[in-house]
């Protein structure tokens, strides 16, 4: 990021992209389920969601986590292990967040202190770890078979064996996600995130802590990331080991790295990107690893401001 | 738990570490060097087992021409991909680095089941023993296949010759040097990128070796470097990273710890390893035989 005198002028500018890419996104995300089939705009939002929540860390803390999906694949399992014992649906959600947080706790107290590509492999680990405990206690968790078939009971009228429904119900969560997504960044908190980011030995130097801020950022990351996973489960009505294998949680940096870091916005668009790249390649015969092992090379090499990093860039310079 | 199984799971335990420790050596030697983790080396590794059974396959190569020529191969790629692709990241942030080594990694992977799906008709294969080491040795207090034994010597001795080279030899003082300061050791005319490209290849070798030795004990299949390559970083939080030392006997000690942990009670298996990472993090977070940040 490059320090930019903040002019009011500049800040209007910004202001009103902003709005403009709300307003946008919004009205997309309203009539998605016209334009693609319901269950993959559900896909949309929820690995939207992840892919912001993830964003919190590695663009506004520089933390590469490579262990998201530890959050938001238990999240996944506490949400399915809640619906199949009767329970309703917001409290099935709000158990797999808070599962989800309660996990980054010690994960991030062990993993904070450490900086650049340590973090990145100590968060692999400790994912790894939640991924065998998901294979090996079958009981809970169904092992390689995963859990399926579990209830999502009607709520204050509402059917939720209507995947539109659903859609409209979870994009209300993800507006809610967003918003504390939103409201994180443009803070105090989240200006003091970014300045522990771009040097930290000098944002220690004014008295912050910058252990504490990343510690914070982590949760807040780590507890989004499990509404998320929450999401994909209601979603689905099934969980597979997937969501707490490590080749997720590098996903999540490709949809984020995709759109594009530090704008919110980006990550989002980089999840619907890469879904309805793989919806597409699903029905081809084009092997979708190679695919999105290309995309993930070439956005890195070439592209590393994403589609809304590079948008944004051609609007500012116009 | 009677003594001769507990010696059974610590030879187990010592193979298991062998394939680690070579892999997090050829990691340390690549980031000691260059900054890089390289997150592809499962899958360098796999490609390892892969181009030993290829040449089986196609030019009837037996194992130990495959254990010399398939190592130089991965190698050799290696550079190539150090020269056309990682070398572009230099200067940024470390972390592009191992993303785009992830990228790569899920490439080579879906590359190499669609060539052993269409070339050989196969999406996992065995690959055989040769001839002089199949069978077991009787060590008096028990008996062990003869080919495990060979794979712990053989990682044994290219782990004391690379840690030789390194820390002992000019060649080592030369890689050191650049390491530390590239500016100063170029000004004495030593080609540092050249060096750079030289050490990239040696490391990915490293784990072309480990492929090919890996291919009669594990079969051959795209994914064989997956899980694997996660343990492996968790060895390298333990010993250090980019601590030749630590690589080495961290690689040896956590594989017969987590045989041994796997003996005493079986679920632990896979995780003893993460467990055994949190607590060195707790304790030590830079790693058993690693520097304390901001030394190096």
């Amino acid at each position: 990021m490059t320090a930019l005198p903040r002019t009011a002028a500049h800040n209007d500018r910004a202001r009103t992209v902003r709005a403009a890419w709300l307003i946008g996104l919004g009205l997309l995300l309203l009539i998605l389920p016209r334009l693609i089939y319901p269950v993959l705009a559900l896909d949309i939002l929820a690995w939207g969601l992840f892919a912001v929540a993830f964003d919190l860390l590695f663009g506004f803390s520089g933390l590469l986590s490579f262990g998201h999906a530890a959050f938001w694949g238990s999240s996944a399992y506490v949400t399915a292990f809640l619906l199949s014992n009767g329970q309703s649906v917001p409290v099935a959600m709000l158990g797999g967040t808070l599962s989800a947080l309660l996990l980054a706790v010690p994960i991030a107290y062990l993993s904070v202190r450490s900086a650049g590509i340590y973090f990145s492999m100590i968060t692999l680990a400790f994912a790894q770890m939640v991924y065998f405990v998901a294979l090996q206690w079958t009981d809970v968790t169904g092992g390689e078979n995963g859990l399926q078939g579990f209830e999502r009971p009607s709520l204050f009228g509402l059917d939720f064996s209507d995947s539109v429904t659903r859609y409209y119900f979870c994009l209300a969560v993800f507006a809610l996600g967003f918003y504390i997504a939103y409201r994180t960044v443009r803070s105090p908190f989240g200006q003091a995130q970014q300045a522990v980011r771009d040097n930290e030995v000098r944002a220690q130097s004014i008295g912050y802590n910058p252990v504490r801020f990343k510690f914070t950022a982590f949760l807040i990351s780590a507890g989004l990331a499990g509404l998320a996973g929450s999401m994909y489960t209601f979603g689905h009505g099934v969980v597979s080991l997937d969501v707490t294998k490590w080749t997720t949680s590098g996903e999540v940096v490709m949809m984020t790295l995709l759109g594009g870091t530090t704008t919110l916005f980006g990550p989002a668009v980089g999840a619907g990107l890469v879904l309805l790249l793989r919806d597409r390649l699903t029905t081809s015969d084009l092997p979708v690893g190679i695919v999105t092992g290309l995309v993930f090379v070439v956005v890195v090499l070439f592209f590393r401001a994403g589609v809304v990093g590079t948008v944004q860039g051609w609007l500012r310079r116009r | 738990m009677n003594t001769q199984l507990l010696l059974i799971q610590v030879f187990n335990g010592l193979v298991n570490g062998a394939f680690y420790a070579l892999l997090s050596l050829g990691l340390a030697v690549i980031f000691g060097m260059l900054r890089i983790v390289n997150f592809m080396h499962g899958a360098l590794y796999m490609l390892g087992a892969f181009t030993a059974f290829a040449l089986g396959q196609a030019f009837g190569l037996g194992f130990w021409p495959a254990l010399i020529l398939a190592p130089l191969i991965v190698g050799a790629l290696g550079m190539l991909l150090e020269r056309t692709l990682l070398s572009r990241l230099y200067g940024l942030e470390p972390s592009y680095n191992l993303l785009l080594t992830f990228g790569l990694t899920l490439l080579t992977q879906d590359l190499v089941k669609q060539v052993m799906l269409s070339q050989f008709a196969v999406s996992s294969a065995p690959y055989t023993t040769p001839d002089v080491l199949t069978g077991v040795v009787n060590l008096g207090f028990v008996v062990f296949p003869k080919y495990r034994l060979f794979v712990i010597a053989l990682t044994l001795v290219i782990c004391l010759v690379t840690w030789f080279v390194v820390e002992k030899t000019r060649v080592g003082a030369i890689i050191r040097a650049s390491t530390e300061n590239p500016g100063v050791t170029r000004a004495f005319g030593i080609d540092v990128s050249k060096w750079v490209t030289g050490v990239f290849g040696v490391g990915v070798g490293l784990a072309g070796l480990a492929g090919v030795l890996a291919a009669p004990i594990y079969s051959v299949e795209p994914y064989m470097g997956a899980e694997l390559i996660i343990t492996t970083f968790a060895v390298v939080v333990i010993g250090g990273l980019g601590s030749i030392l630590g690589s080495i006997v961290t690689g040896f000690a956590v594989g017969v710890l987590a045989a041994v942990g796997a003996a005493v009670y079986p679920p632990i298996a896979n995780t003893l390893v993460f467990i055994l990472m949190a607590v060195v993090l707790l304790v030590r977070p830079s790693g058993l035989f690693g520097l304390p940040e901001g030394t190096r």
